[in-house]
């Protein structure tokens, strides 16, 4: 690997504290990270990052952070919370990012778990959620903060700044010449590095033991695999506590030793996409979906002959652009010249307001994401590639190649890394990248790793003719209809959320003689549609109920319909009758994970009486909801929901309303 | 770290205070005090005179009799803009913001009297112009980041929602650093979340800058959960006086809010 010349040292097994050093020492004038203030973008050097580590360092020693401690860190993208990472694993220590969004009571598992001492925090919120765990936590004795705003008047022990500490740690370091480098000089490889606590779509949460050598080694066989330098440039705007935000954001850097920009704000991603113009850009499905909703918005209300141009190029994107990003297949002289002048007049000004003109690779993981969407993205010229891997495997083990992208799999295996795939479809790994187990948990490690080192995914798929991996759904949740054909949530959840008005849908059909479907909304859609349709409304809820709203959604149910139809092995699964919830599915209220992937089982159990309505005659149900909100507080929603019926087709006549259509 | 909340001396004075239009008397007799770094909120139901009482303190309104001292200083016949430049800001109960204008520019405004240098020297934007702009442009920037509005920095104030236009209000206000802030009803027509922060980024303005604060509001439980003292006026008189729970058990502000069968 020594090809690479970002790389600072022969490639061989180290520590991240030991690479910020050679960093430091290599490219100590160069921009690590970069991070707005007071509206301007201001750089931190890379000596200047060892520097605030090494006092960050010193100071949690002073406070007895000791080899094997944890240190939690919890907030937005802030360097100074990175810094905190490579401080606690300078002395031998273990950060545990966790989510800055999570509710007090959600964290006291990860505090108690392992025996946490020391928390960094980005702000007031955060001491707050700390202060109210500190009882089922004792061991929590340490509470650090970043921003100083609204803290004057907390004086419980044991609260102190991230100025303080840092005063402390250089007068540490002044009294204990050589401490901070010897520290790091005793750290190993094999020690642990992170301890990421996954949510789970069941269960308690469980932490996912990573140590050095996997997280340096996945990230340079991908640095390797992309070319990448110390030149790209990124944006960290996803939960730190996110595995593909800490790779992407920390160890890629780490390793290549490029710069990362926090954003602004959460809410300013967006223009400080356009601002950075990076270069590789990272995002889950939900937030591609975001962007293109936004889009599609934005064109509804342009002008008519903007809107035309739109429509008339996006048409022609669709044909041509994957062909034209690939190269693997021709396109006619006709086609270039009109795409080139569609890439002047809408692809380029398009990904320039994405912020994504520089994005070499734009990559996107963390779930299986709709064909229409991929191919939305690449035809305006984003070169979009899946990823597949989990917290487990430190992320990558299935990368689409450039030029070899297709958009219904997750591209072949990276090198050095294994699958095999078990009889029911199961997604076994082994890759260098592998974790070392759950933390303090030796029975789920054993369920899940097998003694001869294969990761047991949990994940449904095959490998197509080519040799790229196809993921169908969750293992445990491909299920089958009473005449026994394959019924795969996912598959038809992707396809409906690919309708800007569909934000989340939850698909039943296990067990069932035909499937159905729960849908939320996307608020923002619809509200405009129905602005548009002089359509008045109060809000989600009313919004939700309106019989020209499920009039619009039942198109889009009819429209899946027929492209399930096509598929003699899917045409069963069309969804016969469909509910819009009163209520958008929630994080807070446990019906999604943080990272917002639906929680089928405490949908079912929650939603019971809406399921039974699904499968019985009636027009309408009455449902009652706890619901959670921000402040903690909970209340009742209490609403009566139609249910309505949607046009299936036998499989003969889609092919004649398809070759009537064209 | 000081704590910049210990509350001092007193900083505004009224004293019987009457206002008249023609014939209708708005304001009788009022008299009560402001202590520095507190924040003391006038209450009372539709009519009663809050906002003509805020409209005295800030010099819109002449009252026919009484006095006001400011920082020791007593005031005749003030204009509104010598009032501002004595170190008093306020808000709207009706939003009075530039439509057209972006929040970044609305919040220069507010520092449009500290801007010391001649008209000539700020339209060609050189040598202690460029030095003065940028030094306010830091502080509106503070505010920004105080207030968590960077992502609507550029976006003109028309096209904002209500509960963010009241907030880039208070900005413009925070932006002149008054000694004094006035805000006239700085949560009406919001909804529960948007109260909430409103109350966060009153306290933490108190806080954090140490200014004295005398709001209006319609909200109970607002003005009890975060006032030091209250005020409560009826029909143009002055009817209770003292921190939240004395007030909240005063027979005559119980009869004004709820009624009283006579």
């Amino acid at each position: 690997m020594a090809g690479n010349p970002a790389l600072v040292d022969g490639g061989g097994p180290t520590t991240f504290p030991r690479l910020l050093l050679q960093h430091a020492a290599v490219r100590g004038d160069r921009p690590a990270m970069r991070e707005k203030d007071l509206g301007i973008w201001q750089s931190h050097s890379w000596a200047k990052v060892r520097d605030e580590v090494a006092a960050l360092a010193g100071g949690l020693a002073a406070m007895g952070f000791k080899r094997g401690d944890n240190l939690a860190i919890i907030g937005e993208n802030r360097p100074r919370l990175y810094w905190a990472l490579t401080a606690a694993q300078a002395l031998g220590g273990v950060p545990v990012p966790m989510y800055q969004d999570a509710v007090a009571q959600e964290m006291v598992f990860a505090f108690q778990n392992a025996d946490i001492a020391f928390a960094i925090v980005e702000d007031q919120e955060q001491v707050d959620k700390m202060l109210e765990i500190q009882l089922q936590c004792p061991a929590l004795k340490h509470i650090v903060f970043d921003d100083s705003r609204g803290m004057r008047r907390y004086h419980q022990p044991g609260i102190l700044s991230f100025e303080k500490l840092q005063e402390l740690g250089r007068e540490f370091n002044k009294n204990n010449p050589g401490f901070f480098e010897a520290e790091i000089e005793k750290g190993k490889p094999s020690d642990m590095a992170a301890l990421f606590f996954t949510s789970g779509t069941t269960g308690l949460p469980k932490g996912v033991v990573l140590t050095h050598q996997a997280m340096i080694a996945t990230g340079r066989t991908y640095s390797d695999f992309e070319g990448m330098g110390a030149d790209e440039e990124l944006l960290a705007y996803l939960p730190m506590a996110w595995i593909g935000q800490n790779l992407f954001s920390y160890t890629q850097s780490m390793v290549a030793g490029f710069c990362v920009s926090c954003p602004e704000s959460a809410e300013t991603v967006m223009t400080d996409m356009r601002e950075i113009g990076p270069t590789y850009y990272f995002a889950p499905p939900r937030v591609l979906e975001g962007l293109l909703t936004t889009v599609m918005i934005r064109m509804e209300d342009a002008g008519w002959l903007k809107r035309r141009a739109f429509h008339y190029f996006m048409a022609l994107a669709r044909r041509v652009g994957a062909k034209m990003l690939d190269g693997r297949e021709p396109v006619g002289l006709f086609d270039r010249l009109q795409y080139a002048l569609g890439d002047l007049l809408i692809f380029g000004p398009l990904r320039n307001s994405l912020g994504m003109s520089r994005v070499k690779v734009a990559y996107t993981a963390g779930e299986a994401i709709g064909p229409d969407l991929f191919v939305f993205y690449s035809s305006i010229g984003i070169n979009l590639n899946q990823l597949y891997g989990q917290t487990e495997t430190t992320v990558y083990v299935c990368v689409q190649p450039n030029g070899v992208v297709k958009p219904d799999t997750v591209g072949p295996p990276l090198p050095g890394v294994e699958i095999k795939l078990k009889d029911d479809g199961e997604i076994l790994v082994k890759t260098p990248g592998l974790f070392e187990g759950y933390y303090r948990n030796e029975e789920a490690t054993r369920e899940s790793k097998d003694a001869d080192g294969w990761f047991h995914t949990g994940d449904a798929g095959f490998f197509d003719a080519e040799g790229h991996l196809k993921i169908i759904d969750r293992a445990k949740d491909v299920g089958r209809l009473t005449d026994g054909t394959m019924f795969a949530p996912k598959y038809l959840e992707n396809k409906l959320k690919f309708f800007p008005h569909i934000k989340e849908a939850v698909a039943f059909g296990d067990g069932r003689e035909h499937a159905t479907a729960m849908i939320n909304i996307d608020v923002d859609a619809v509200g405009d549609w129905a602005e548009r349709h002089n359509l008045g409304y109060s809000g989600y809820t009313d919004l939700a109920g309106k019989r020209e709203v499920y009039e619009l959604i039942r198109d889009c149910i009819a429209r899946v319909n027929l492209d399930l139809a096509q598929d003699p092995k899917l045409a069963n699964s069309q969804i016969h009758r469909f509910v819009i919830l009163h209520k958008e599915l929630d994080a807070d209220d446990g019906e999604l994970t943080r990272t917002r992937k639906v929680r089928r089982r405490i949908i079912a159990d929650k939603y019971a009486a809406i399921i039974e309505a699904l499968y019985g005659a009636g027009k309408s149900v009455q449902m009652e909801a706890q619901v959670k909100f921000e402040d903690g507080r909970s209340g009742t929603i209490r609403a009566d929901l139609a249910i309505a019926e949607a046009p299936v087709h036998a499989p003969a006549e889609a092919a004649r309303m398809i070759r009537k259509a064209a | 770290m000081s704590d910049a909340r210990a509350i001092g001396e007193v900083i505004l004075a009224v004293e019987s205070i009457s206002l008249a239009f023609g014939g209708v008397q708005a304001l009788s007799n009022i008299s009560f005090d402001v202590r520095e770094h507190e924040i003391r909120a006038i209450i009372g139901p539709n009519g009663a005179g809050k906002s003509s009482m805020l409209n005295v303190i800030n010099g819109v309104y002449h009252p026919q009799q009484g006095t006001i001292h400011f920082k020791g200083e007593k005031r005749h016949r003030m204009e509104p803009h010598k009032v501002a430049s004595q170190g008093v800001a306020r808000t709207f109960q009706n939003i009075a913001l530039f439509k057209g204008m972006s929040v970044l520019d609305n919040l220069m405004t507010g520092r449009n009297l500290m801007m010391k240098t001649g008209i000539l020297s700020q339209a060609l934007y050189w040598g202690a112009t460029q030095r003065e702009e940028l030094k306010h442009r830091e502080r509106v920037e503070e505010i920004i980041d105080f207030l968590e509005i960077q992502s609507i920095r550029k976006t003109p104030v028309g096209r904002l929602p209500y509960g963010l236009q009241k907030r880039v209000e208070l900005g413009r206000a925070l932006a002149a650093e008054p000694t004094l802030l006035l805000l006239d009803e700085p949560m009406a027509g919001m909804n529960v979340e948007e109260k909430q922060d409103m109350c966060r980024f009153v306290l933490d303005v108190n806080e954090e800058f140490g200014t004295t604060i005398v709001l209006i509001e319609h909200d109970m439980g607002v003005v009890m959960d975060i006032s030091d003292r209250v005020v409560v006026l009826d029909y143009g008189k002055k009817i209770g006086d003292g921190v939240p729970d004395e007030v909240r058990s005063n027979q005559a502000v119980i009869d004004a809010y709820l009624g009283v069968q006579h």
